[in-house]
C-alpha cells in the first residue's frame, strides 16, 4: 500500500474528481491525505485472506420493477432547476474542444 | 503496391439498444424523436436523492441474447458504477457491469464466403444504461437532451477474431438478424440503436518478422457501410503508417478515430489512449441479480431457430436458392409466416414464390415486413393450392395476393370476383380448339408438318384458343387437349 | 405545551384539547425566541405550516380519522427531499436547488398528518461531526451556545433540544444522528440498513446511510419509526415486510424484558473521558440492577471501523458527489466560460473543504492502483467488523457503548484536525459497516452541565428490543430534569 500522497498526485486526484485546487489548497490536501492515508494503514495490520468483500450488509436480491411507463416530469420541470438552458435544453459551453470525456 | 503479407485483426463493440418500453433503471419511457427533454424524471436526471430500479424486461432480454450468443449465463451478477464526466451524463457514472457481464465466452456464426460460415467468439454481453445526446447545431454552445439518458443497452463484445471489412459488416447485420428474431431490440439503424466500435490493427510479417500495428478504435460508427468503409479505410491506413514510420503496438499507443462520412475516412479524435480511470466499484444502491435454474429455463423457452440455422436448413430442405432463403429468413415474422403457410398445405416452392416476389417487392414499397403485409399463413397457403392446380394462373395469382394485403376478402372470393378462375372444362375448351384449328389452316399444317415452323405454330394456335376465352381457359388443359389433335 | 412529547401532544390534538394550529404557533414564538442564537433551521415553511395544522384540526372536526402524527410540529435535516422546497444539503452547490419530488419518508410524514415547519442545518452533504461544515449557516449547541450540536443532523437534534419542533428526522452514516443527540440531550435512532426507504435522502454513503427520528423520549423514536419504517418500491435496497415483518414498536414499549443479556466491549472505552465514562458504568450498574445479565466481550476488529469507514464512505462519496457538476441543476460557475470550467470552477465553489477533502480521499481510493489496497481491503474488514457483531449477538441480545468519547466540544476546537475529528466517530461508525439498529438515550451530565448519551445496539431489525431496553433505562434512570441555557 502507498504510504504517503504528493502533491503532483494530489493534483491527479484533483483531475479526475473535477476540482480546481488553488495552490494553498493542494499543499493542505496533501498534509490531511498524507495523515489520514497513514491512519488508514492500519487496515493491514489484519490478514484478510480468504475474507469476502462485503459491500453491503443486505438479505436481499433480485429487486426488479415490471416494464410499466409513468408519467416524466416534463420538459418545464426537468429544467426548472438548470442554471443555462436554450430552449428545451439544457445548455453549456460547447464542449467540442474539450477532452473529459470518454 | 507493396509486397507486404499482413492479417487484418479486428473486434467489434457492439451496443445494442434494447426494445423494452421503460428505461433500465425508472419508468420513463422509451422515446425516439420526441420533444427534448419530454422523458425524464427524476432518477434519470439524477437528481439528488434519487435511487434506481432495476428494469425486469430489460434483463430478461439480455438474459435471452446471451443465450443465442451461446454465452455462459451468470447465475450470479451485479452492478457497477463507471465513472467519467460528460454533460450527457446526468449523474458522471454509468450503471455498468465490470467483473460479472450477465454473458461470458459465447460465439456468433457469421455468414462467409460460398455459403460458409465462420465462427466469432464473444467475449461478454452487459448490460448498462445509455447517456443523452448533446447537440452542437444550434450556435457556438453545446445543447443536451436527456431522453435517451437511461435507456438500456446491450454492450457485446468480441473477441479479435474478424479479419476483414466484409466479415466485420456480416457479424453486424447477422447481430441485427438475431436480435431482431429474439425480439429484444428494434435494431433500427437509423434510430442508432445500435453503435460499432471496431478495434483494429494488422499483423505484418517482414523478413520473416511479424510485427503487430498500433490498435485504433474507431468510435460511434452506425451503419453497416460505415463500419465496412472505416475497417476498410483504417487497414489502408495503417499499413501506410507502418511503412512510413514502422510504429508499433506498444502500451498507451491506442489511437481513437471518428469517421467522417463526408470525407470518407477516419479522423483522428485522441493522440494517446488517455488516462482513462473509470474507478468501477459495486453499485451499492442496487442488489445483485441471481439467475436461478428456473428463472434461466423459462427464458431460454423463448428461444427460437436462430436466421443462420434456420437460412441453411431451407435451402436443404425446401431446395431454395441462398438468396431466397435469405429474403425468407430475413426477419423471424417472415420466415414463421413461410413455414406456417407450407404447413397449412401450401407447397413451398409456390410459397416461397409469392413471397419473394410479389411479397418483397410489397414489403419494400411500403417500408415493413412481409409478415406485416397482412396476409394470414392460412389464405397464403389457399392462394398457393389455387395457382398449382391450375384454377388461377401465376400472373392471377400475383394479383389476388396484392388484393389480400388490401382487404380482408378470401382469395377465392377475389378470384371468383375478379373472373380469374381459369376455365378446366374439358369439353368447352375442345369447343374453342376445334374453332381455332378451322379457322388456321396454315398455321395447323406448319404445326403438324414438324419443321422449323412447328413450335412457333403451336404457340400461336395456344395462344389464339387463350384469347377466345377471353384469357379464362387453364393453359395446361389447352395444350394437352390441342395436342391430342396433332 | 412545549413541555409534552410528541405522542402526547398529537393525544391531545386527537382529544381536541389542543388544536395543532395552537401548537404551531407556540411552536414558532419559540423559534421566533431561540432561533437567533442556535439557528438550528435553514428554511422554515410558517405559512404552509399553518395551512397543514389547519387542514388536520379540520379532519379532526368533521370527525374524520386522522394518523399517527397528527398535527405534531416536526422538522426534517435538509438533505430530505421535499417537493417545492429548497433542499440545499447544507452546500452552496444546492443553494438555489428546489426539489421537484418528496422524500418517501416525507410522503410517510404527510400521511401521518404531521406537520413540517421547515428544514434543518447540517453538515454539507451529511460529512461531519459538528454541523460547522456547513456551508450555509452556524448551529450552536442548545445547551451551551460556545459549543457545537454535533453533527451532521446537528439542525435537527438543536431544533428537538431547544423545543422548536417536537421531534425531527435525521441521516445517519457513521453517527450522525446518534451522536448530535447525545450532545442535545435528546433520544436519536438509527434503524437497520434497509428499514427505512432512502429514496429522497440525499446521498453521502448509499450502503451506510439511513434515516431516523430525534425525539424528546423513547416513545416518540417508536412512534416515528412506526410511521416511516416499510418497503418502498423505488429503493430496492429497502427491505420487505416479508422478509423483515415491521412489529408494533410502541405496544410492548413498557413491557419488562426478562432474561436480558447486555454485552460491553471494556478495551474500546480506553480514550473516552472519564465523565462519560463514569454516566455509561452507571448505566450498565442500572442494567445488572434490573437484573440484566452483563457479559464483557472483545470485539477485536473494532478498532479498524474508522480506518475501514473513511475508505468506503469517502469512496462511495465521491461517486455520489459527481453528479454536483454546474450542468443540469445546482450552481455553476460565473467564471465558466469554457466547458471543463463548468466542472473545475462550480464544484471548486460550489464544495466546501471537508467535502472536497472527502471527494479526494474517496477518488484516491476508488482510483487505478489503489483500489484493491483501500476500497477491496475496507471491504473485507468491514464484513470482519459484521462478523465481530453477530459472534455478540449470539450471546446477547444488546451491546452498551458511550455514543462518544466527549461531551459536546467547542465551535472550532477540532476543524484544524480533520483525523482527530475523525477519531471522535470510534463508538458510532461500526454500527452503520455492519448496518445494524442503534439509539442514543440521554444518560447524565457532565460537569459542565451538558448531556452525556449512552448507546444502546442491537442485531438487525430488532428495532422493537432496541427501543424497549432503551426505554427501560429511561424509565428507571431518574436523571435530574434539566433544561438547555437557551430556554432558561
Ligand atoms: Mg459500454
Ligand atoms: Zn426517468
Amino acid at each position: 500500500m502507498a504510504g504517503t500522497i504528493d502533491e503532483a498526485q494530489v493534483r491527479k486526484v484533483a483531475k479526475l474528481a473535477r476540482l480546481e485546487l488553488t495552490d494553498e489548497e493542494v499543499k493542505r490536501f496533501s498534509r490531511d491525505l498524507a495523515a489520514i492515508l497513514e491512519y488508514i494503514q492500519k487496515l493491514n495490520e489484519l490478514n484478510t485472506d480468504g475474507v469476502e468483500p462485503l459491500a453491503h450488509c443486505l438479505p436481499i436480491t433480485n429487486v426488479l420493477r415490471d416494464d410499466i411507463v409513468r408519467p416524466s416530469l416534463g420538459a418545464e420541470a426537468t429544467l426548472a432547476n438548470a442554471p443555462d438552458r436554450y430552449e428545451d435544453y439544457f445548455k453549456v459551453p460547447s464542449i467540442f474542444d474539450d477532452n473529459s470525456g470518454a | 503496391m507493396n509486397d507486404l503479407e499482413y492479417q487484418v485483426v479486428v473486434g467489434l463493440e457492439i451496443h445494442v439498444h434494447l426494445a423494452t418500453r421503460t428505461k433500465m433503471f425508472c419508468s420513463c419511457e422509451l422515446a425516439y424523436g420526441q420533444a427534448p427533454n419530454s422523458r425524464v424524471c427524476p432518477v434519470c436526471l439524477g437528481m439528488p436523492g434519487v435511487l434506481p430500479i432495476m428494469n425486469r424486461q430489460a434483463v430478461e432480454f439480455a438474459i435471452l441474447t446471451a443465450m443465442a450468443l451461446n454465452c455462459r449465463v451468470s447465475p450470479y451478477t451485479k452492478w457497477d458504477r463507471k465513472s467519467y464526466y460528460y454533460p450527457d451524463l446526468p449523474k458522471n457514472y454509468q450503471i455498468s457491469q465490470y467483473d460479472l457481464p450477465i454473458g461470458q465466452d459465447g460465439f456468433i456464426e457469421i455468414p462467409i464466403e460460398q455459403g460458409r460460415t465462420k465462427r466469432i467468439r464473444i467475449r461478454r454481453a452487459h448490460l448498462e444504461e445509455d447517456a443523452g445526446k448533446n447537440t452542437h447545431t444550434f450556435g457556438d454552445f453545446s445543447a443536451i437532451d436527456l431522453n435517451r439518458a437511461g435507456s438500456p443497452l446491450l454492450e457485446i463484445v468480441t473477441e479479435p477474431d474478424l479479419s476483414s471489412p466484409a466479415e466485420v459488416r456480416a457479424l453486424a447485420q447477422e447481430l441485427q438478424r438475431i436480435v431482431r428474431y429474439l425480439g429484444v431490440s428494434e435494431a433500427d439503424m437509423q434510430k442508432g440503436h445500435m453503435r460499432f466500435e471496431p478495434n483494429i490493427n494488422l499483423h505484418v510479417t517482414r523478413n520473416g518478422q511479424v510485427f503487430k500495428t498500433p490498435i485504433t478504435e474507431v468510435k460511434n460508427l452506425n451503419s453497416f457501410r460505415s463500419i465496412e468503409r472505416s475497417v476498410a479505410y483504417e487497414i489502408e491506413r495503417q499499413l501506410d503508417e507502418f511503412i512510413e514510420t514502422g510504429k508499433t503496438l506498444q502500451m498507451g499507443n491506442k489511437k481513437t478515430f471518428g469517421w467522417d462520412d463526408e470525407s470518407q475516412c477516419t479522423v483522428l479524435q485522441r493522440e494517446k489512449e488517455e488516462a482513462h480511470d473509470y474507478r468501477y466499484f459495486p453499485e451499492p444502491d442496487l442488489v445483485p441479480v441471481e439467475v436461478s435454474t428456473e428463472w434461466m429455463e423459462s427464458i431460454r423457452s423463448r428461444l427460437c431457430e436462430l436466421p443462420l440455422m434456420r437460412e441453411k436448413r431451407y435451402i436443404q430442405q425446401y431446395r431454395m436458392s441462398e438468396y431466397d432463403a435469405g429474403v425468407l429468413t430475413a426477419d423471424r415474422a417472415t420466415a414463421e409466416l413461410f413455414e406456417s403457410a407450407v404447413q397449412a398445405g401450401g407447397e413451398a416452392k409456390r410459397v416461397c414464390n409469392l413471397l419473394t416476389q410479389s411479397g418483397l417487392k410489397m414489403s419494400n414499397d411500403r417500408g415493413c415486413t412481409m409478415a406485416e403485409l397482412g396476409i394470414s399463413p392460412d389464405k397464403l397457403a389457399r392462394l398457393a393450392k389455387m395457382a398449382d392446380n391450375g384454377q388461377i394462373s401465376a400472373t392471377s395469382a400475383v394479383l389476388i395476393f396484392e388484393t389480400m394485403t388490401q382487404s380482408t376478402d378470401e382469395p377465392e372470393q377475389i378470384a371468383a370476383e375478379r373472373n380469374l378462375i381459369q376455365k378446366s372444362d374439358a369439353g368447352e375448351i375442345e369447343v374453342l380448339v376445334d374453332q381455332v384449328i378451322a379457322d388456321h389452316p396454315q398455321a395447323v399444317a406448319d404445326w403438324r408438318e414438324g419443321g422449323k415452323k412447328s413450335a412457333k405454330s403451336r404457340g400461336f394456335l395456344m395462344g389464339q384458343v387463350i384469347q377466345k376465352s377471353k384469357g379464362q381457359a387453364n393453359p395446361k388443359m389447352v395444350s394437352e387437349i390441342l395436342d391430342r389433335k396433332k | 405545551m412545549l413541555e409534552l412529547t410528541a405522542r402526547q401532544l398529537r393525544d391531545r390534538i386527537v382529544r381536541r384539547d389542543i388544536c395543532s394550529v395552537e401548537a404551531v404557533e407556540a411552536v414558532f414564538a419559540q423559534i421566533d425566541k431561540s432561533e437567533p442564537t442556535v439557528g438550528a433551521y435553514l428554511t422554515l415553511d410558517r405559512t404552509g405550516a399553518m395551512e397543514a395544522a389547519r387542514r388536520v384540526d379540520e379532519k379532526i372536526a368533521a370527525g374524520n380519522s386522522v394518523g399517527a402524527l397528527a398535527g405534531v410540529p416536526m422538522a426534517i435535516k435538509d438533505n430530505l427531499c421535499r417537493q417545492g422546497a429548497a433542499t440545499t444539503c447544507g452546500s452552496k452547490i444546492l443553494a438555489n436547488f428546489h426539489s421537484p419530488y418528496d422524500a418517501h419518508v416525507v410522503e410517510r410524514l404527510h400521511a401521518a398528518d404531521a406537520v413540517i415547519l421547515g428544514k434543518t442545518n447540517l453538515d454539507e452533504f451529511a460529512m461531519g461531526s459538528s454541523t460547522e461544515n456547513s456551508g450555509l449557516k452556524r448551529t450552536v449547541n442548545p445547551w451551551d451556545p460556545t459549543r457545537v450540536p454535533g453533527g451532521s443532523s446537528g439542525g435537527s437534534a438543536a431544533a428537538v433540544a431547544a423545543r422548536m419542533c417536537y421531534a425531527a428526522l435525521g441521516s445517519d452514516t457513521g453517527g450522525s444522528i446518534r451522536q448530535p443527540a447525545s450532545f442535545c440531550g435528546v433520544v436519536g435512532l438509527k434503524p437497520t440498513y434497509g428499514r427505512v426507504s432512502r429514496y429522497g435522502l440525499v446521498a453521502y454513503g448509499s450502503s451506510l446511510d439511513q434515516i431516523g427520528p430525534l425525539t424528546r423520549d423513547v416513545a416518540d423514536s417508536a412512534l416515528i419509526l412506526q410511521v416511516i419504517a416499510g418497503h418502498d418500491l423505488r429503493d430496492s435496497t429497502s427491505v420487505s415486510e416479508e422478509i423483515a415483518p415491521i412489529p408494533d414498536y410502541s405496544a410492548h414499549l413498557d413491557d419488562p424484558l426478562k432474561g436480558l443479556r447486555i454485552a460491553f466491549v471494556p478495551h474500546l472505552n480506553e480514550g473516552a473521558d472519564p465523565q462519560v465514562l463514569a454516566a455509561f458504568q452507571n448505566a450498565v450498574e442500572l442494567y445488572r440492577s434490573l437484573g440484566a445479565n452483563i457479559v464483557e466481550v472483545r470485539m477485536p476488529h473494532l478498532d479498524y471501523a474508522i480506518a475501514c469507514y473513511y475508505v468506503i464512505a469517502t469512496a462511495e462519496a465521491s461517486s455520489n458527489l459527481s453528479r454536483y457538476d454546474g450542468v443540469h441543476y445546482g450552481h455553476r460557475s460565473k467564471k465558466a466560460d469554457e466547458f471543463a470550467q463548468v466542472y473545475n470552477l462550480s464544484r471548486a465553489e460550489g464544495f466546501g473543504a471537508e467535502v472536497k477533502r472527502r471527494i479526494m480521499l474517496g477518488t484516491y481510493a476508488l482510483s487505478s492502483g489503489y483500489y484493491d489496497a483501500y476500497y477491496l481491503k475496507a471491504l473485507k474488514v468491514r464484513n470482519l467488523i459484521r462478523q465481530d457483531f453477530s459472534r455478540v449477538f449470539e450471546q446477547a441480545d444488546c451491546i452498551l457503548m458511550p455514543v462518544a468519547p466527549s461531551t459536546a466540544f467547542g465551535l472550532g476546537e477540532k476543524t484544524a484536525d480533520p483525523l482527530q475529528m475523525y477519531l471522535a466517530d470510534i463508538y458510532t461508525i461500526a454500527v452503520n459497516l455492519a448496518g445494524i439498529p442503534g439509539i442514543s438515550v440521554p444518560c447524565g451530565f457532565d460537569d459542565h452541565g451538558l448531556p452525556i448519551g449512552l448507546q444502546i445496539l442491537s442485531g438487525p431489525f430488532t428495532e422493537d428490543k432496541l427501543l424497549r431496553v432503551a426505554r427501560m433505562f429511561e424509565k428507571t434512570a431518574n436523571l435530574p430534569q434539566r433544561v438547555p441555557a437557551v430556554l432558561g
